[in-house]
C-alpha cells in the first residue's frame, strides 16, 4: 500500500509539472496557431539559468524567482523580433523558425554549461522526509505538487475572471475577430506567449532537483508534452489538464508494474485516444 | 465623406480580387454592395477592416488614412464589421461575447449616446434570458443578433456588415432588416453586403454593383429599381 501512495505522489507530481509546460503550448497552439518547438527549450534553459543562479548566490529561492523571468523574457523577445516577422509567410515558416531557435537553445546550454549533467539541491528546509498517511515522503515534491495547484489556480483566476482571460479565451476560438473588434491582439499574443514560457520556466527550476540538469531534459519533456496537448485536443487547457495527471500517473505505475513496458505505455495511451476520438479527448472538431 | 476607398488593389497571391476600387460611404448613409458570388465583396471589406493587407489604393475614414492598419486600430478609429461567417466566441457566453465588443473594456460613461448591455437587450429581447448560456447554443438567427449587438458595443460610426441574412428563415431576415433599420434611425452609417436583392434595396439609400474583381455600376437605389437591364447584368444568376 506504501508503496501505491508514493508512487501515485511521485505521478501527481511529475503530471502537474507536465501541465505547467502543456498549458504554455497549447494556449500558444490555440490562439496564434503555432506550435513552438521551442516551448520544452525555454523549460530546459530554465533549469540551467536556475542552476547558475544557485551557483552564484546559493539560493534556490531566488534561482525560482529569477531563472522563469529571464527565461519570459527571452520567450517575449523570440515572439516579438522573430516569429512576428516570420507570420506573414505562414504556418510552415513559423514551425521552422520555432525549431531553429530550439536548435540554438539546445546547443547554447552545451557550449556554455557542457554536456554533463549538473545537480541542483533543493532547499534545505524541504530536503527532509515527511509522514503521510505512513509513508515516508520527501517535502520537495510536495512542494513542487502545492507550487503547480498554486499556479494552476493563478491561471484559472486569469482566465475565467479577467478581461484578459476573457479576451484569451475568445482569441483561442477565433484571433482574427478579436482583433477585429478592437482589442490589440498583438499585445494579448505577446503577453500569452511570455506567460507561457513563465510557467515552463517555473517548472524548469522546480523540477531540476528531481531530474538533474541535462541536455536531455528537452527531449525528455518534449515528447510528454506534446502528447498531453495532442490527446488533451489542440488549445485545451483542461484536457491537457486531465491527461497531463494521466500520463504521470501512468508512467509512474507502468513503472512499477509494467517496467520493460513503461516507455511505450503513453504511446499505446495516446494510440488508443486517437483511434476513438482523433480530435483529442477536448478538442473541437475541425468543421 | 464618412468612408472613401479610391483606386484600391487587393492580391491573393498572384491573382486580383480587387481591381481600382473606387466608393464611398457618407456620414448616417445605407449603402448596399451587391453582386454575384465570388466578385469580391467580402475582400473588399476585409481590406477596408484590415484583416488583408491592400496592395495599393487609399482608404480614408472620417478624414483619417486607415490603409494598412491593424484591425484592432481600424475598429478603434469607428468601424465595426460582422463577418459573413458570423464568428461569434462559441466558447463564451452572451453576456461575453457582448462585452468583448467593448471597446477597452468600459462603456464610455461620458457619451451619452453610447451602447450599453441594457440598450442591446432593449434591441434583441432574447438575449436577456439567455445571457449565461453559451454562444454556440444560439440558433443561426441568434447568433447573427449576438455579432451585430456585439459590434454595437463597440459604438461604430460605420457598421460593415457581410451577408447577414445568408441561410436565416424570412421571418428572421424580416427581423435582421429591421434591426439594421433601428441602427440606421440611430444614426450609424451601413455599408452592407447582401445576396438579398429585396432586403439590400429595401434599406440602402445608394447602391454599388460588382462584377468581377471592380465596381460596375453606382446609382440610388431608386434608380436601380428602375433599371432591369443593370440588375440583370449584375445580379441574376
Ligand atoms: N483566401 C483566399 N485565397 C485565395 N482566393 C480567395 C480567397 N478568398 C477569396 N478568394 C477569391 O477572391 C474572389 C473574391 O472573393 P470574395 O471577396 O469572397 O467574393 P464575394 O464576397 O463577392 O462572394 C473569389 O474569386 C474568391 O475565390
Ligand atoms: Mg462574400
Amino acid at each position: 500500500m506504501e508503496a501505491y501512495i508514493a508512487q501515485g505522489m511521485h505521478g501527481l507530481a511529475y503530471g502537474m509539472v507536465l501541465f505547467l509546460v502543456a498549458s504554455g503550448l497549447t494556449l500558444v497552439l490555440g490562439m496564434m496557431g503555432v506550435l513552438n518547438m521551442a516551448h520544452v527549450n525555454f523549460f530546459m534553459l530554465s533549469a540551467y539559468l536556475g542552476y547558475q543562479v544557485v551557483a552564484w548566490t546559493g539560493s534556490f529561492w531566488l534561482a525560482l524567482l529569477i531563472a522563469p523571468l529571464l527565461t519570459a523574457g527571452a520567450g517575449i523577445l523570440m515572439e516579438r523580433f522573430l516569429l512576428k516577422k516570420v507570420h506573414a509567410f505562414g504556418p510552415m515558416a513559423e514551425l521552422i523558425l520555432t525549431m531553429g531557435v530550439a536548435f540554438i537553445i539546445s546547443d547554447g546550454v552545451k557550449a556554455v554549461w557542457g554536456t554533463q549533467n549538473l545537480p541542483l539541491s533543493p532547499p534545505g528546509s524541504l530536503s527532509v522526509l515527511v509522514n503521510i498517511a505512513g509513508v515516508q515522503y520527501p517535502a520537495y515534491r510536495l512542494f513542487l505538487i502545492g507550487l503547480a495547484v498554486a499556479i494552476l489556480l493563478l491561471m484559472a483566476l486569469v482566465l475565467y475572471k479577467t478581461r484578459l482571460g476573457m479576451i484569451v479565451r475568445a482569441a483561442v476560438a477565433d484571433a482574427g475577430m478579436v482583433d477585429a473588434l478592437g482589442i490589440n491582439v498583438p499585445l494579448v499574443f505577446m503577453t500569452v506567449f511570455g506567460a507561457g514560457t513563465w510557467m515552463a520556466g517555473v517548472a524548469g527550476v522546480a523540477i531540476a532537483p528531481i531530474l538533474t540538469v541535462s541536455p536531455g531534459l528537452a527531449a525528455q519533456m518534449g515528447m510528454d508534452a506534446f502528447i498531453v496537448i495532442i490527446v488533451g485536443g489542440f488549445g485545451s487547457l483542461g484536457g491537457a489538464f486531465l491527461v497531463a495527471i494521466l500520463c504521470g500517473l501512468l508512467s509512474a505505475f507502468g513503472v512499477q508494474f509494467l517496467p520493460q513496458y513503461a516507455s511505450v505505455l503513453l504511446f499505446v495511451f495516446m494510440a488508443v485516444v486517437l483511434a476513438i476520438k482523433p480530435e483529442g479527448l477536448f478538442g473541437e472538431k475541425e468543421s | 465623406m464618412l468612408l472613401e476607398v479610391s483606386e484600391l488593389n487587393t492580391y491573393y497571391g498572384q491573382s486580383r480580387a480587387l481591381q481600382n476600387i473606387n466608393f464611398h460611404v457618407d456620414e448616417g448613409e445605407v449603402v448596399a454592395l451587391l453582386g454575384r458570388n465570388g466578385m469580391g465583396k467580402s475582400t473588399t471589406l476585409k481590406s477596408i477592416m484590415g484583416l488583408l493587407k491592400p496592395h495599393s489604393g487609399q482608404i480614408r475614414f472620417n478624414g483619417r488614412d486607415i490603409m494598412g492598419l491593424n484591425p484592432y486600430k481600424v475598429a478603434r478609429a469607428g468601424i465595426g464589421y460582422v463577418p459573413e461567417e458570423r464568428r461569434i466566441f462559441p466558447n463564451l457566453t452572451v453576456l461575453d461575447n457582448l462585452k468583448m465588443g467593448i471597446k477597452g473594456g468600459k462603456i464610455d460613461k461620458s457619451n451619452p449616446n453610447a451602447w450599453t448591455i441594457e440598450r442591446i437587450f432593449e434591441h434583441f429581447p432574447f438575449m436577456k434570458e439567455r445571457t449565461h448560456q453559451k454562444g454556440g447554443h444560439l440558433s443561426g438567427g441568434e447568433q447573427q443578433m449576438l455579432t451585430i449587438g456585439r459590434t454595437l458595443m463597440g459604438n461604430p460610426r460605420l457598421l460593415m456588415v457581410d451577408e447577414p441574412t445568408e441561410g436565416l428563415s424570412p421571418i428572421m431576415v424580416k427581423e435582421v432588416r429591421n434591426v439594421l433599420e433601428q441602427i440606421s434611425k440611430a444614426g450609424i452609417a451601413i455599408l452592407l453586403v447582401e445576396h438579398n436583392y429585396k432586403m439590400a434595396i429595401s434599406i440602402a439609400h445608394r447602391v454599388y454593383l460588382m462584377g468581377k474583381a471592380h465596381i460596375g455600376y453606382s446609382g440610388t437605389a431608386a434608380e436601380l429599381e428602375a433599371d432591369a437591364e443593370t440588375r440583370k447584368k449584375y445580379l441574376e444568376v
